[in-house]
Parts: structure tokens; sequence; C-alpha cells
């Protein structure tokens, strides 16, 4: 079974990365693009028992630093 | 006196960090491997040095801050035992829980390699004794990640109760607040992202990081 957890930035936090992206695209010459944020897309392969709540719990120990990030479960 | 220095695979500032406290304040330094569940007994100073632990991996310092050495040194840090970290050292010990913020990619997005000027706003704590308030030092930084963000109520706290132990005399980084060295709320932790073991004789440039060190021999010994 696979589960997907997206990593992103808390709101209110530059983010520098997304900001450089973002002159990039509009240095290839795209308009209309408004903002960039990067984040971390981690695919973990396991047993169909892993819980939601050892996932969340992987999360808030080591996948995102709740400091500031957020994550979401997405599972398959 | 007796000192330990982590060292995690990608450490690089290890052994300038152990000939620093090895030479200015005389401690028996030992140099530890981050698999090591136990850290000396008896020790008198903790330093995490700088480098890029794990490869930068996940978040700067993220894998590090999870390896089985950081509990004793978590433990070390909770009964007084002075711990310092510089740089990946700083990042290591923010992702470990033992300082409040996180450190981000540089605003500008680039690696920034060059001395410094930093404003010593707090002379009081153990590292930073050696120093007087206000007074501005050359010390050298050299980081991607260095950054300081912290929500501004943590910052108003850390402020508000003289744990900023260092700030940039100018913009080197987009760290909230200019922040480049915090304190733990019991004094004992400090972050830094300049390198002070790069500036401790004249040979590296100057010696404004010499202090820092000359300081702990008084409070330990």
């Amino acid at each position: 079974m696979k589960t997907r957890i997206f990593v992103t930035l808390k709101n209110g936090v530059l983010d520098p990365q997304g900001k450089a992206i973002h002159h990039a695209i509009e240095g290839l010459g795209f308009s209309g693009v408004h903002d960039v944020r990067a984040g971390r897309l981690i695919e973990i392969e396991h047993e169909p028992g892993l819980s939601k709540s050892d996932l969340e719990s992987m999360c808030t120990k080591l996948l995102a630093n709740m400091v500031i990030e957020n994550f979401e479960i997405e599972q398959a | 006196m007796r000192a330990a220095v982590i060292q995690f695979p990608g450490s690089n500032c290890d052994r300038d960090m152990a000939v620093a406290i090895r030479n200015i304040t005389g401690a028996e330094t030992k140099l530890v491997w981050h698999r090591t569940a136990e850290l000396p007994d008896g020790l008198d100073l903790i330093a995490i040095p700088g480098g890029f632990s794990y490869g930068d991996y996940l978040r700067s310092g993220a894998m590090a801050a999870r390896s089985p050495v950081m509990q004793a040194v978590i433990a070390a840090a909770g009964r007084g035992v002075p711990v310092l970290g510089v740089c990946n050292g700083f990042q290591i010990l923010t992702e470990a829980g033992l300082l409040p913020g996180a450190l981000m990619r540089n605003a500008g997005i680039r690696f920034v390699c060059r001395t410094v000027a930093l404003t010593v706003e707090n002379s009081q704590s153990a590292f930073t004794r050696g120093y007087a308030n206000g007074e501005k030092v050359r010390i050298p930084v050299a980081h991607h990640d260095g950054n300081y963000f912290a929500d501004s109520d943590t910052l108003d706290r850390l402020e508000g109760d003289g744990r900023v132990a260092f700030r940039y005399a100018e913009d080197v980084n987009g760290s909230a607040r200019n922040i480049a060295g915090v304190l733990s709320a019991a004094g004992n932790v400090l972050g830094m992202m300049p390198h002070p073991e790069r500036m401790t004789e004249a040979v590296q440039g100057g010696s404004d990081g010499r202090r820092l060190f000359e300081g702990l021999i008084h409070q330990i010994a």
C-alpha cells in the first residue's frame, strides 16, 4: 500500500525557493502566475495495517518541522 | 574540565571545534560518534559542530537531531550541562527541540560565506560573559540555511527574556530580527550560525571568537 505525504510551508512563512521559482517561470516568458510555494512530496510504501495515527506520528516526529510546516496525508 | 564534540556523518567543523576547545580551555576533549547512546561521564561542555550532517537530507539537521546520541545530549542539557551548537549544530538543536524556531533557506537563496559583524545582545550567559553588552565582534558565517524563523510571540518572548545572544549588525540571510544566536530558557544551550571556532587566533584573521571559549573556563572550573 502506498501513502503520499505532502509537506508544505505554513501560511505566513516566507518561501525564498518558491520566490526564485516564480522568477524563473516569469523569465521563461509565462505570465499570469501570482505566487509559487515549494513543498515536498514523500511517498511511503507500507503494510495495509499501518495506522493513520502512526503516519501522523511520523510526520510530526520527523517528516515535517511543525514550527514552519504543515502536512497532509493522502492514502490511495 | 571535560568536553565532547559530537560527530555526525557529514560534520566538517568537528576537528576545528575540538582544537579550539582544547587549546583555549585546556579541556580534555573527546570526539563522540553520533551512534553512541551514552556520553562520557562528567562533561562540562558538549559541542555540536558545523557541517552538512546527512547531506542536509530532508531538512538541515533533521536526521542528526534523531540520532541516538541526541537523547543523551537532551538529557545532559536538562541537567544544566552547557551545550554549544554552531551552524549545522544550531540547526540540529532547533530540530531536536532544545532551542525554539527553525533555520530556513537564506532569503537571498545563495550560500553566504564571509566574515560578518555581530552585536553581543546578552553578555550574561556562560558563553558570552567574556563580551560586553552591545559590543561589536567579527565572526565568519558559512551557511545556506541560516534564516532564523520563529513566530512573533516566540520572538517577543526571546527578546524579553534576554535569550537573543548575538544579532547580525546587518541583514545577512533574512533572519527574523537579524537574530544570529539564541539561548535556551535556562541559558545553558546556545545555538549560533557564526563560527567562533574559526576566529580564535590572529592567523585565522581575528580572535573575536576566542572569548566565547575563554568564558566557559571560568563558568565550568
